[in-house]
Protein backbone atom coordinates (compact mmCIF):
# COMPACT_ATOMS: atom_id res chain seq x y z
CA UNK A 1 0.00 0.00 0.00
CA UNK A 2 1.47 3.33 -1.05
CA UNK A 3 1.07 6.41 1.13
CA UNK A 4 -0.42 9.08 -1.11
CA UNK A 5 -1.46 11.85 1.28
CA UNK A 6 0.92 13.10 3.94
CA UNK A 7 0.97 16.34 5.97
CA UNK A 8 4.78 16.63 6.14
CA UNK A 9 6.34 14.61 3.34
CA UNK A 10 5.95 14.94 -0.37
CA UNK A 11 6.72 11.72 -2.22
CA UNK A 12 7.81 12.59 -5.74
CA UNK A 13 6.58 10.57 -8.68
CA UNK A 14 9.20 7.98 -9.63
CA UNK A 15 9.71 5.80 -12.66
CA UNK A 16 7.61 2.64 -12.59
CA UNK A 17 9.41 -0.55 -13.54
CA UNK A 18 8.26 -4.11 -14.02
CA UNK A 19 9.95 -7.02 -12.27
CA UNK A 20 9.25 -10.68 -11.58
CA UNK A 21 8.16 -11.99 -8.19
CA UNK A 22 8.19 -15.82 -8.24
CA UNK A 23 7.66 -15.63 -11.99
CA UNK A 24 4.73 -13.20 -11.77
CA UNK A 25 5.18 -9.76 -13.30
CA UNK A 26 4.54 -6.90 -10.88
CA UNK A 27 5.39 -3.21 -10.65
CA UNK A 28 7.52 -1.11 -8.36
CA UNK A 29 9.49 2.13 -8.45
CA UNK A 30 12.98 2.14 -9.85
CA UNK A 31 15.74 2.35 -7.21
CA UNK A 32 13.47 1.80 -4.22
CA UNK A 33 14.46 -1.18 -2.05
CA UNK A 34 12.98 -4.43 -3.35
CA UNK A 35 11.33 -4.87 0.07
CA UNK A 36 9.44 -1.59 -0.29
CA UNK A 37 8.13 -2.63 -3.71
CA UNK A 38 6.94 -6.00 -2.40
CA UNK A 39 5.26 -4.63 0.74
CA UNK A 40 3.57 -1.96 -1.38
CA UNK A 41 2.01 -4.86 -3.34
CA UNK A 42 0.90 -6.56 -0.11
CA UNK A 43 3.61 -9.23 -0.33
CA UNK A 44 5.26 -9.80 3.03
CA UNK A 45 6.56 -13.39 2.99
CA UNK A 46 10.10 -13.18 1.59
CA UNK A 47 11.56 -16.54 2.56
CA UNK A 48 10.98 -19.79 4.43
CA UNK A 49 13.09 -20.79 7.43
CA UNK A 50 15.50 -23.72 6.85
CA UNK A 51 14.17 -26.11 9.49
CA UNK A 52 10.47 -25.48 10.00
CA UNK A 53 9.60 -23.63 6.83
CA UNK A 54 8.21 -20.69 8.76
CA UNK A 55 7.49 -17.47 6.94
CA UNK A 56 10.14 -14.76 7.12
CA UNK A 57 9.80 -11.12 6.15
CA UNK A 58 10.92 -7.56 6.66
CA UNK A 59 12.27 -6.57 10.07
CA UNK A 60 15.13 -4.04 10.44
CA UNK A 61 15.31 -2.17 7.09
CA UNK A 62 19.03 -1.44 7.54
CA UNK A 63 20.58 -4.63 6.16
CA UNK A 64 21.35 -5.95 9.58
CA UNK A 65 19.01 -8.72 10.69
CA UNK A 66 18.99 -11.16 7.73
CA UNK A 67 15.23 -11.64 7.98
CA UNK A 68 14.60 -10.42 4.41
CA UNK A 69 16.97 -12.65 2.42
CA UNK A 70 15.66 -13.57 -1.04
CA UNK A 71 17.00 -14.95 -4.28
CA UNK A 72 17.55 -12.10 -6.75
CA UNK A 73 18.60 -12.74 -10.35
CA UNK A 74 19.72 -16.21 -9.30
CA UNK A 75 21.83 -15.04 -6.36
CA UNK A 76 20.75 -16.31 -2.94
CA UNK A 77 20.78 -14.45 0.39
CA UNK A 78 20.30 -10.96 -1.04
CA UNK A 79 19.24 -8.45 1.64
CA UNK A 80 16.27 -6.98 -0.16
CA UNK A 81 15.70 -4.17 2.36
CA UNK A 82 18.88 -2.49 1.10
CA UNK A 83 18.98 -3.74 -2.51
CA UNK A 84 17.59 -1.41 -5.13
CA UNK A 85 14.93 -2.51 -7.57
CA UNK A 86 15.88 -2.55 -11.24
CA UNK A 87 13.72 -3.27 -14.29
CA UNK A 88 13.34 -6.94 -15.11
CA UNK A 89 14.77 -8.22 -11.84
CA UNK A 90 13.90 -11.81 -10.95
CA UNK A 91 12.98 -11.86 -7.28
CA UNK A 92 12.21 -15.26 -5.76
CA UNK A 93 11.09 -16.55 -2.38
CA UNK A 94 14.07 -18.22 -0.79
CA UNK A 95 13.61 -21.62 0.80
CA UNK A 96 16.19 -22.51 3.40
CA UNK A 97 19.75 -21.32 3.17
CA UNK A 98 19.93 -20.91 -0.59
CA UNK A 99 22.62 -22.16 -2.95
CA UNK A 100 25.72 -20.49 -4.28
CA UNK A 101 25.52 -19.81 -7.99
CA UNK A 102 27.76 -21.95 -10.15
CA UNK A 103 29.80 -20.17 -12.77
CA UNK A 104 29.26 -21.33 -16.33
CA UNK B 1 46.51 0.10 0.23
CA UNK B 2 44.80 3.48 0.66
CA UNK B 3 45.82 5.88 3.39
CA UNK B 4 43.90 8.51 5.33
CA UNK B 5 44.39 10.41 8.58
CA UNK B 6 41.06 9.50 10.11
CA UNK B 7 38.52 6.90 9.06
CA UNK B 8 34.97 7.53 10.26
CA UNK B 9 32.59 4.58 10.02
CA UNK B 10 28.97 5.62 9.79
CA UNK B 11 27.42 8.91 8.70
CA UNK B 12 24.63 9.39 11.19
CA UNK B 13 24.70 12.42 13.51
CA UNK B 14 27.84 11.19 15.32
CA UNK B 15 29.81 10.29 12.19
CA UNK B 16 28.91 13.46 10.28
CA UNK B 17 29.77 15.63 13.23
CA UNK B 18 33.06 13.75 13.84
CA UNK B 19 34.10 14.11 10.20
CA UNK B 20 33.26 17.81 10.07
CA UNK B 21 35.06 18.58 13.34
CA UNK B 22 38.21 16.64 12.46
CA UNK B 23 38.34 18.18 9.00
CA UNK B 24 37.90 21.67 10.44
CA UNK B 25 41.30 21.27 12.12
CA UNK B 26 42.88 20.20 8.84
CA UNK B 27 42.86 16.41 9.17
CA UNK B 28 42.18 14.32 6.06
CA UNK B 29 39.01 12.36 6.76
CA UNK B 30 37.47 9.43 4.94
CA UNK B 31 33.81 8.89 5.78
CA UNK B 32 32.47 5.39 5.14
CA UNK B 33 28.70 4.87 4.89
CA UNK B 34 27.06 1.61 3.87
CA UNK B 35 23.88 3.28 2.63
CA UNK B 36 23.83 5.27 -0.59
CA UNK B 37 23.02 8.52 1.18
CA UNK B 38 24.64 10.26 4.13
CA UNK B 39 22.67 10.88 7.30
CA UNK B 40 22.13 7.49 8.89
CA UNK B 41 18.81 7.28 10.71
CA UNK B 42 18.34 11.05 10.58
CA UNK B 43 16.91 10.70 7.08
CA UNK B 44 13.66 9.17 8.37
CA UNK B 45 13.17 11.56 11.30
CA UNK B 46 10.41 13.83 10.07
CA UNK B 47 9.66 15.25 13.52
CA UNK B 48 11.26 18.35 15.00
CA UNK B 49 13.99 17.82 17.55
CA UNK B 50 14.05 19.05 21.14
CA UNK B 51 17.02 20.31 23.08
CA UNK B 52 19.28 23.26 22.57
CA UNK B 53 19.64 25.30 19.42
CA UNK B 54 23.21 24.14 18.87
CA UNK B 55 21.92 20.60 18.48
CA UNK B 56 19.32 21.78 15.98
CA UNK B 57 16.26 21.91 18.23
CA UNK B 58 13.03 22.66 16.30
CA UNK B 59 14.62 21.30 13.13
CA UNK B 60 13.42 18.06 11.55
CA UNK B 61 16.00 15.25 11.60
CA UNK B 62 15.88 14.92 7.83
CA UNK B 63 16.80 18.61 7.54
CA UNK B 64 19.70 18.19 10.02
CA UNK B 65 21.02 15.40 7.80
CA UNK B 66 20.90 17.72 4.79
CA UNK B 67 22.68 20.57 6.59
CA UNK B 68 25.51 18.32 7.82
CA UNK B 69 25.82 16.39 4.56
CA UNK B 70 26.23 19.70 2.73
CA UNK B 71 29.06 20.67 5.09
CA UNK B 72 30.72 17.34 4.36
CA UNK B 73 30.36 17.83 0.63
CA UNK B 74 31.92 21.30 0.60
CA UNK B 75 34.82 20.32 2.86
CA UNK B 76 38.02 19.73 0.90
CA UNK B 77 39.37 17.58 3.72
CA UNK B 78 36.57 15.01 3.71
CA UNK B 79 36.19 12.21 1.23
CA UNK B 80 32.70 10.76 1.70
CA UNK B 81 32.18 7.23 0.41
CA UNK B 82 28.52 6.27 0.51
CA UNK B 83 27.66 2.73 -0.57
CA UNK B 84 30.76 1.48 1.23
CA UNK B 85 30.80 -1.02 4.11
CA UNK B 86 33.67 -1.45 6.54
CA UNK B 87 33.73 -5.21 6.97
CA UNK B 88 36.45 -5.50 9.57
CA UNK B 89 39.59 -4.21 11.21
CA UNK B 90 42.89 -6.08 11.17
CA UNK B 91 45.32 -6.18 14.07
CA UNK B 92 47.62 -3.65 12.36
CA UNK B 93 44.75 -1.17 12.26
CA UNK B 94 43.93 -1.55 8.58
CA UNK B 95 40.32 -1.83 7.48
CA UNK B 96 38.75 -4.18 4.97
CA UNK B 97 36.20 -2.21 3.03
CA UNK B 98 33.55 -3.41 0.59
CA UNK B 99 32.87 -0.90 -2.14
CA UNK B 100 30.39 -2.04 -4.76
CA UNK B 101 31.59 -5.46 -5.89
CA UNK B 102 35.21 -4.90 -4.89
CA UNK B 103 37.22 -5.01 -1.68
CA UNK B 104 39.78 -2.40 -0.63
CA UNK B 105 42.25 -2.18 2.23
CA UNK B 106 42.50 1.16 3.98
CA UNK B 107 45.14 2.21 6.49
CA UNK B 108 43.88 5.06 8.68
CA UNK B 109 45.94 6.59 11.46
CA UNK B 110 42.87 6.99 13.63
CA UNK B 111 39.49 5.24 13.57
CA UNK B 112 36.20 6.74 14.74
CA UNK B 113 33.45 4.13 15.00
CA UNK B 114 30.01 5.73 14.70
CA UNK B 115 27.99 2.75 13.56
CA UNK B 116 24.88 3.43 15.63
CA UNK B 117 22.54 0.85 17.07
CA UNK B 118 20.09 -1.83 16.04
CA UNK B 119 16.64 -2.64 17.31
CA UNK B 120 16.12 -4.95 20.24
CA UNK B 121 13.97 -8.04 19.79
CA UNK B 122 11.30 -9.06 22.28
CA UNK B 123 10.61 -12.75 23.01
CA UNK B 124 6.96 -13.84 22.53
CA UNK B 125 5.24 -16.57 20.50
CA UNK B 126 4.83 -15.46 16.90
CA UNK B 127 7.54 -12.81 17.06
CA UNK B 128 9.05 -14.23 13.86
CA UNK B 129 5.91 -13.67 11.77
CA UNK B 130 6.05 -11.24 8.86
CA UNK B 131 4.23 -8.18 10.14
CA UNK B 132 6.31 -8.00 13.33
CA UNK B 133 8.63 -5.15 12.43
CA UNK B 134 11.09 -2.92 14.22
CA UNK B 135 9.77 0.59 14.85
CA UNK B 136 12.74 2.12 13.08
CA UNK B 137 12.13 -0.13 10.10
CA UNK B 138 8.51 0.99 9.92
CA UNK B 139 9.68 4.59 10.08
CA UNK B 140 12.06 4.00 7.18
CA UNK B 141 9.41 2.22 5.12
CA UNK B 142 6.85 5.00 5.65
CA UNK B 143 8.91 8.17 5.77
CA UNK B 144 11.66 7.40 3.29
CA UNK B 145 9.93 5.07 0.82
CA UNK B 146 6.29 6.07 1.22
CA UNK B 147 5.02 2.56 1.83
CA UNK B 148 2.54 1.60 4.56
CA UNK B 149 3.59 -1.44 6.63
CA UNK B 150 -0.06 -2.47 7.14
CA UNK B 151 -3.47 -1.08 8.01
CA UNK B 152 -3.84 -1.69 11.74
CA UNK B 153 -0.87 -1.54 14.05
CA UNK B 154 -0.11 -2.52 17.63
CA UNK B 155 2.84 -0.52 18.96
CA UNK B 156 4.89 -2.21 21.68
CA UNK B 157 6.78 0.33 23.78
CA UNK B 158 5.89 3.88 24.85
CA UNK B 159 9.37 5.36 24.90
CA UNK B 160 10.05 8.27 22.55
CA UNK B 161 10.51 6.02 19.51
CA UNK B 162 7.26 4.15 20.12
CA UNK B 163 5.31 7.36 20.65
CA UNK B 164 6.84 9.26 17.72
CA UNK B 165 6.47 6.39 15.26
CA UNK B 166 2.86 5.87 16.40
CA UNK B 167 2.10 9.50 15.58
CA UNK B 168 3.88 9.17 12.24
CA UNK B 169 1.73 6.09 11.47
CA UNK B 170 -1.35 8.26 12.04
CA UNK B 171 0.13 10.97 9.80
CA UNK B 172 0.49 8.34 7.09
CA UNK B 173 -3.18 7.40 7.45
CA UNK B 174 -2.57 4.10 9.27
CA UNK B 175 -4.58 3.06 12.34
CA UNK B 176 -2.79 2.53 15.62
CA UNK B 177 -5.05 0.24 17.67
CA UNK B 178 -3.04 0.66 20.87
CA UNK B 179 0.35 1.40 22.34
CA UNK B 180 1.34 -1.04 25.10
CA UNK B 181 4.05 -0.31 27.64
CA UNK B 182 5.16 -2.86 30.23
CA UNK B 183 6.35 -0.18 32.66
CA UNK B 184 3.74 1.49 34.88
CA UNK B 185 4.33 4.85 33.19
CA UNK B 186 5.01 6.27 29.75
CA UNK B 187 8.75 6.35 29.09
CA UNK B 188 8.88 9.06 26.43
CA UNK B 189 8.14 12.76 26.58
CA UNK B 190 4.56 13.47 27.63
CA UNK B 191 4.09 15.92 24.74
CA UNK B 192 4.41 12.98 22.31
CA UNK B 193 1.99 10.87 24.39
CA UNK B 194 -0.50 13.74 24.51
CA UNK B 195 -0.51 14.05 20.71
CA UNK B 196 -1.52 10.39 20.49
CA UNK B 197 -4.19 10.64 23.19
CA UNK B 198 -5.75 13.63 21.43
CA UNK B 199 -6.15 11.40 18.38
CA UNK B 200 -7.85 8.77 20.55
CA UNK B 201 -5.06 6.18 20.58
CA UNK B 202 -5.09 4.19 23.83
CA UNK B 203 -1.74 4.04 25.64
CA UNK B 204 -1.92 1.03 27.94
CA UNK B 205 0.76 1.10 30.62
CA UNK B 206 1.53 -2.10 32.59
CA UNK B 207 0.59 -4.01 29.44
CA UNK B 208 2.63 -6.07 27.02
CA UNK B 209 2.17 -8.33 24.03
CA UNK B 210 1.58 -11.97 24.90
CA UNK B 211 1.42 -13.47 21.43
CA UNK B 212 1.21 -12.57 17.76
CA UNK B 213 -1.24 -14.76 15.84
CA UNK B 214 -1.29 -15.73 12.19
CA UNK B 215 -0.12 -18.33 9.69
CA UNK B 216 2.08 -16.55 7.16
CA UNK B 217 1.85 -13.13 8.74
CA UNK B 218 0.32 -11.26 11.65
CA UNK B 219 -3.49 -11.54 11.77
CA UNK B 220 -3.93 -10.44 15.37
CA UNK B 221 -2.24 -10.03 18.70
CA UNK B 222 -3.04 -10.81 22.32
CA UNK B 223 -2.05 -8.24 24.88
CA UNK B 224 -1.99 -8.77 28.63
CA UNK B 225 -1.67 -6.71 31.76
CA UNK B 226 1.51 -7.20 33.79
CA UNK B 227 2.03 -6.92 37.53
CA UNK B 228 4.62 -4.73 39.23
CA UNK B 229 7.14 -7.58 38.97
CA UNK B 230 6.50 -7.83 35.22
CA UNK B 231 4.43 -11.04 35.39
CA UNK B 232 1.42 -11.43 33.08
CA UNK B 233 -1.86 -11.37 35.03
CA UNK B 234 -4.14 -14.28 34.08
CA UNK B 235 -7.55 -13.31 32.83
CA UNK B 236 -6.53 -9.86 31.58
CA UNK B 237 -5.75 -11.00 28.02
CA UNK B 238 -7.32 -9.05 25.17
CA UNK B 239 -7.28 -9.83 21.47
CA UNK B 240 -6.57 -7.01 19.03
CA UNK B 241 -7.31 -7.32 15.35
CA UNK B 242 -4.07 -6.01 13.87
CA UNK B 243 -1.97 -6.91 10.85
CA UNK B 244 1.23 -5.30 12.11
CA UNK B 245 3.09 -5.39 15.42
CA UNK B 246 5.69 -2.70 15.77
CA UNK B 247 8.49 -3.22 18.30
CA UNK B 248 9.90 -0.14 20.00
CA UNK B 249 11.52 -1.80 22.98
CA UNK B 250 14.98 -0.33 22.78
CA UNK B 251 18.19 -0.29 20.81
CA UNK B 252 21.56 -2.00 21.25
CA UNK B 253 24.96 -0.65 20.13
CA UNK B 254 26.15 -2.04 16.77
CA UNK B 255 29.62 -2.59 18.17
CA UNK B 256 31.12 -5.35 15.99
CA UNK B 257 34.03 -3.16 14.85
CA UNK B 258 34.86 -2.23 18.43
CA UNK B 259 34.84 -5.88 19.48
CA UNK B 260 37.10 -6.72 16.53
CA UNK B 261 39.48 -3.94 17.45
CA UNK B 262 39.81 -5.47 20.90
CA UNK B 263 38.24 -2.56 22.78
CA UNK B 264 37.26 -3.33 26.33
CA UNK B 265 33.46 -3.60 26.44
CA UNK B 266 31.11 -3.59 29.41
CA UNK B 267 27.55 -4.78 29.59
CA UNK B 268 25.56 -1.73 30.67
CA UNK B 269 21.78 -2.17 30.46
CA UNK B 270 21.28 1.59 30.91
CA UNK B 271 23.12 2.12 27.60
CA UNK B 272 21.35 -0.66 25.68
CA UNK B 273 23.96 -3.41 26.01
CA UNK B 274 27.69 -3.86 25.55
CA UNK B 275 29.32 -0.44 25.37
CA UNK B 276 32.97 0.55 25.01
CA UNK B 277 35.05 1.77 27.94
CA UNK B 278 36.41 5.21 26.95
CA UNK B 279 37.89 8.44 28.26
CA UNK B 280 36.34 11.94 28.11
CA UNK B 281 37.59 12.28 24.53
CA UNK B 282 35.66 9.17 23.42
CA UNK B 283 38.88 7.21 22.90
CA UNK B 284 38.45 3.52 23.71
CA UNK B 285 40.95 1.27 25.48
CA UNK B 286 42.60 0.68 22.08
CA UNK B 287 44.78 3.70 21.35
CA UNK B 288 43.63 5.60 18.28
CA UNK B 289 40.18 3.97 18.17
CA UNK B 290 37.31 6.25 19.13
CA UNK B 291 33.57 5.58 19.49
CA UNK B 292 30.77 8.14 19.20
CA UNK B 293 26.99 8.12 19.17
CA UNK B 294 24.71 5.16 19.89
CA UNK B 295 27.53 2.63 19.41
CA UNK B 296 29.12 4.13 22.52
CA UNK B 297 25.86 3.70 24.45
CA UNK B 298 22.35 4.38 23.22
CA UNK B 299 21.19 7.96 23.79
CA UNK B 300 19.82 10.71 21.57
CA UNK B 301 20.79 12.32 18.28
CA UNK B 302 21.75 15.47 20.18
CA UNK B 303 24.28 13.66 22.37
CA UNK B 304 25.54 11.77 19.31
CA UNK B 305 26.33 15.09 17.59
CA UNK B 306 28.35 16.19 20.61
CA UNK B 307 30.17 12.90 21.06
CA UNK B 308 31.06 12.96 17.37
CA UNK B 309 32.37 16.48 17.70
CA UNK B 310 34.51 15.54 20.70
CA UNK B 311 35.87 12.39 19.04
CA UNK B 312 36.61 14.24 15.79
CA UNK B 313 38.45 17.09 17.51
CA UNK B 314 40.37 14.77 19.83
CA UNK B 315 41.40 12.36 17.06
CA UNK B 316 42.63 15.22 14.87
CA UNK B 317 44.42 16.85 17.80
CA UNK B 318 46.21 13.58 18.58
CA UNK B 319 47.68 13.73 15.06
CA UNK B 320 49.04 17.21 15.70
CA UNK B 321 46.26 19.19 14.02
CA UNK B 322 45.18 22.18 16.02
CA UNK B 323 43.65 25.62 16.01
CA UNK B 324 43.49 28.55 18.35
CA UNK B 325 40.04 27.72 19.66
CA UNK B 326 40.52 23.93 19.90
CA UNK B 327 40.72 23.85 23.73
CA UNK B 328 37.62 26.02 23.98
CA UNK B 329 35.67 23.93 21.44
CA UNK B 330 36.49 20.71 23.26
CA UNK B 331 35.61 22.14 26.67
CA UNK B 332 32.33 23.55 25.39
CA UNK B 333 31.30 20.30 23.75
CA UNK B 334 32.12 18.32 26.88
CA UNK B 335 30.19 20.65 29.16
CA UNK B 336 27.21 20.70 26.78
CA UNK B 337 27.19 16.92 26.89
CA UNK B 338 27.05 17.09 30.67
CA UNK B 339 24.18 19.57 30.57
CA UNK B 340 22.17 17.47 28.09
CA UNK B 341 22.44 14.56 30.50
CA UNK B 342 21.47 16.68 33.51
CA UNK B 343 18.15 16.47 35.33
CA UNK B 344 15.94 13.54 36.25
CA UNK B 345 15.54 12.42 32.60
CA UNK B 346 19.26 11.88 32.28
CA UNK B 347 19.56 9.88 35.49
CA UNK B 348 19.62 6.47 33.80
CA UNK B 349 22.13 7.54 31.15
CA UNK B 350 24.39 9.13 33.77
CA UNK B 351 24.37 5.88 35.71
CA UNK B 352 25.30 4.05 32.51
CA UNK B 353 28.05 6.45 31.46
CA UNK B 354 29.65 6.29 34.91
CA UNK B 355 30.25 2.56 34.32
CA UNK B 356 32.21 3.04 31.07
CA UNK B 357 33.95 6.38 31.56
CA UNK B 358 37.57 6.27 32.68
CA UNK B 359 39.21 9.58 33.38
CA UNK B 360 42.70 10.28 32.15
CA UNK B 361 44.70 10.60 28.98
CA UNK B 362 43.84 7.22 27.52
CA UNK B 363 41.04 4.96 28.60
Amino acid sequence: MRITKHPVIHFPERRRVKFLFDGREIEGFEDEPIAAALIAQGIRVFSRSPRHGRARGFFCAIGNCSSCLMQVDGIANVRICVTKLAPGMRVETQRGRGHLVEKD
Amino acid sequence: MKRTDIAVCGSGPAGLSAAISAASLGAQVTLFEREDVLGGQLVKQIHKFFGSEKQYAATRGIEIARILARQVEVSENIQALPGTTVLGRYRDGSLMVERGQSVEIWQPQRLIVATGASETMLPFPGNDLPGVYGAGAVQTLMNVYGVAPGRRVLMVGAGNIGLIVSFQLLQAGINVEAVVEAAPQVGGYLVHAAKLRRQGVPILTSHTIKEAHGVDGVEGATIVQVSEDWQPIDGTERFLEVDTVCLAVGLSPLAELLWQAGCQMRYVPELGGHSPVRNEHMETTVKGVYAAGDVAGVEEASTALLEGQIAGLAAAASLGYSSEDLPRLLDEAMSELVSLRAGPRGEKVRRGISQVLRHGETA
